[in-house]
């Protein structure tokens, strides 16, 4: 700059000189820079992203089909009394099919090696239909079971067969019956409606999410019920009705200093008010709800701030110029039109929550739960900490459904925030 | 608030000097006496008199930061949203302190309409935009009456015959100056006596300009119009009285055609020929 200042112009002018090209290049140079900077962030974050997703659905494919073996089960008067069906022994009926089909096999722990390949749940889905239908008592039915899981492994090739007998969990006795069993058509692989549709269970063949999303589903209604009133409750009043004072200020910095607490510090107030104080059920959705929606406030009232914020106050002016109270402006004008804003925030504030894991393990929603909450007052797990239960369990099959499990819940997620997207450029408004 | 009678007002702006003109009171509409705003510590308002006058368009006119909107706001108390904002005076409506406790300040906005510098319709309909204010006062009950003052009001305000096919299509969808006229029949819909309008012009292009200036003038026959403007040229066409605000203090009001022709005050020349503001 100073040598133009200076009167040392060449000839052509200002944009001649070598000073102001090299300055022009830099400049350039810098804008460059930025651009490959920032392709460089995306692409090392698209490629983790990458990496996550292969990763997962690499070893949680595997958990959306399950093995399945065809019996042939004699459903005799002597097992099952056609009084009381429930009562029947079907764990005999079962164990005879399979002797029935392998005759040869005496000795009692060949034979309890052989009960193993089928599930053990699978005296159960006898039971469950026979009772259902008492009719069948006396007849020849055909039923399929979940395979055992170290079966379901052998199926899906995850246990080598050359490795020696002792150091795998099938013995070569179990893979010749299987491959019998293979031979004549009685092994499937169909999709696994089990992992939706059932609960937890101690056999990774049975366990499934149901209870899960079940008790995610109730504890995010609660959380809904509970934040989004009060979120914008609290957000009107913060933004158009408080006074600006030092009151104000401390609530305001509060909450958004609410906004940064560790989500466990909220499972351990959860703990110690709802559960030790109040003497609110343990493990409970309501529970869980009301924890995740002391996570979710803060976020929902940002954003239904900033949403608040952002409506031109023309419009407040204009409503209030043709007599409208201020309740009434509020309600019939800037609310309506901060609502997309408001909508926007909460779902991603209900996605996490959704995806929040240590303060429901302090409120006792990781316990072992086998059936799917009833209400809001059942014990039940939640999609993260059932994850959480499945990644702690050392069979092999729920290896492969803990990362179905995180496939479904970010299913979830990627769903909620669509709906996030799909409203606010449905809404958007222009003025 | 500082209560005090017309009479004493009346007395105690006589005993000052006489710079400020008062002119009769029997015609005015809106009397003001003493009038200080205060915005937390600035004193925006320094002691305003002023008489607005019945069915008249009064024009205030002043340099940027005058305090002429101040005043306006006043009127209707739009300034009540304003947390800092402190009115201190008497402003009398046909014998009422509008800043009475006991006044509904919701009541006042219905009798006190205002059109913003800037278009402001609702984003709703063409028809709701007109029809909210007459819903939440309870004018109108039936869906015939409602579509009569929603006709009356938008060919009030020239508007009808350029609209009355869409009525459902959304007010922001308008050109600025139908907009414009689209928040002058909102206010009208309300049946008010005087319609504020707070540099209704400053948005539009000249046409839709002379249009809303036309507009004022037939509305004169009917409301009290009160208007902020920073054109000189404007508050000369469409007013009757003038009132002259600088630097918070009303420097001179009279009949427009005198403080255009014959200004008392150096000031106010100053300003009118162009030599500041």
């Amino acid at each position: 700059m100073s040598d133009i200042t200076q009167g040392q112009l060449p000839p052509g002018g200002i944009r001649e000189s070598d000073a102001y090209r090299a300055r022009l290049s830099r400049r350039h140079a810098a804008d460059r820079r930025l651009r490959i900077y920032g392709i460089g962030a995306i692409v090392v974050a698209l490629g983790l992203l990458v990496i996550l997703f292969v990763s997962l659905i690499l070893s949680g494919a595997s958990a959306f089909v399950q093995t399945h073996i065809r019996l042939d089960l004699e459903i005799s008067a002597e097992h099952v009394s056609p009084d009381d069906p429930f009562k029947g022994n079907f764990r005999a009926i079962v164990r005879e099919a399979m002797l029935e089909r392998f005759p040869e096999v005496s000795s009692r722990a060949d034979q309890r090696a052989l009960f193993e390949l089928v599930s053990s749940g699978a005296q159960y889905m006898a039971r469950d239909r026979v009772v259902s239908d008492p009719d069948l008592i006396g007849q020849r039915i055909s039923m399929v079971f979940p395979a055992a899981d170290p079966i379901d492994q052998l199926n899906k090739g995850a246990i080598d067969r050359n490795t020696p007998e002792g150091q795998r969990r099938v013995s070569d006795k179990q893979i010749a019956w299987y491959d019998t069993l293979q031979a004549e058509g009685r092994v499937s692989t169909p999709f696994n409606w089990a992992l939706f549709f059932s609960a937890d269970s101690r056999f990774p063949e049975l366990a499934g999410l149901a209870g899960a999303i079940t008790g995610s589903a109730y504890a995010l209604l609660v959380c809904f019920v509970l934040s989004f009133p009060i979120g914008i409750a609290a957000a009107i009043y913060l933004e158009e009705f408080a006074p600006k004072n030092r009151w104000t200020d401390l609530v305001e910095v509060n909450i958004n200093n609410l906004a940064a607490v560790p989500s466990i510090v909220f499972g351990l107030l959860g703990l110690a008010v709802f559960l030790n104080f109040f003497g609110l059920p343990r493990s409970a959705p309501l529970v869980g709800g009301m924890v995740l929606a002391l996570m979710t406030l803060p976020t929902i009232i940002i954003a239904a701030r900033a949403a608040l914020k952002s409506v031109p106050p023309s419009i407040r002016e204009a409503a209030l110029g043709v007599g409208a109270s201020r309740h009434q402006a509020m309600m019939h004008h800037v609310l309506p039109l901060a609502m997309p804003g408001i909508l926007t925030g909460t779902i991603i504030g209900m996605a996490q929550a959704l995806g929040e894991t240590a303060p429901l393990l302090l409120i006792g929603m990781n316990a072992f739960i086998t059936a799917p909450p009833g209400g809001i007052f059942d014990p039940s797990t939640a999609l993260p900490t059932q994850i959480f239960i499945w990644a702690d369990s050392p069979e092999r099959g729920f290896v492969s459904r803990t990362s179905a499990g995180i496939l479904v819940l970010l299913g979830f997620l990627v769903f909620m925030n669509a709906i996030a997207v799909y409203l606010r450029k449905r809404f958007t408004q222009r003025w | 608030m500082q209560t005090v009678t017309l009479a004493e007002n009346a007395q105690r702006a006589e005993g000052r000097s006489g710079a400020v003109r008062i002119p009769a009171a029997a015609a005015a509409k809106i009397v003001a006496r003493d009038v200080n705003v205060y915005y937390g510590d600035a004193h925006a308002l320094k002691g305003v008199d002023l008489d607005i006058g019945k069915n008249k368009v009064t024009a205030l006119i002043g340099p940027s930061g005058c305090g002429k909107s101040t005043f306006l706001r006043c009127l209707n108390r739009m300034n009540d949203v304003i947390d800092s904002c402190r009115v201190v005076g008497s402003i009398v409506m046909d014998g009422k302190d509008i800043y009475d406790s006991s006044l509904d300040v919701v009541q006042l906005r219905a009798h006190v309409g205002m059109v913003f510098q800037k278009p402001n319709p609702f984003p709703k309909s063409i028809y709701d935009n007109i029809a909210y204010g007459p819903r939440i006062h309870g004018i109108g009950s039936g869906k015939t009456e409602l579509d009569e003052i929603v006709q009356t009001s938008l060919e009030k305000a020239g508007l009808w015959n350029e609209v009355k096919d869409r009525l459902s299509e959304p007010g922001t969808g308008l050109s600025g100056g139908q907009q414009q006229r689209l928040c002058i029949a909102r206010a009208i819909a309300v049946n008010p006596e005087v319609i504020l309008m707070d540099e209704p012009c400053s948005a539009l292009d000249p046409i839709a300009t002379a249009k809303i200036e036309e507009l004022i003038d037939e509305l004169r026959e009917n409301y009290t119009i009160v208007i902020v403007t920073h054109s000189m040229q404007q508050a000369a066409r469409v007013s009757q009285q003038t009132a002259f605000f600088h630097l918070g203090v009303l420097v001179e009001t009279g009949d427009t055609d005198e403080v255009f022709t014959t200004p008392r005050d150096e000031r106010t020349q100053g300003y009118i020929t162009g030599r500041f503001g």
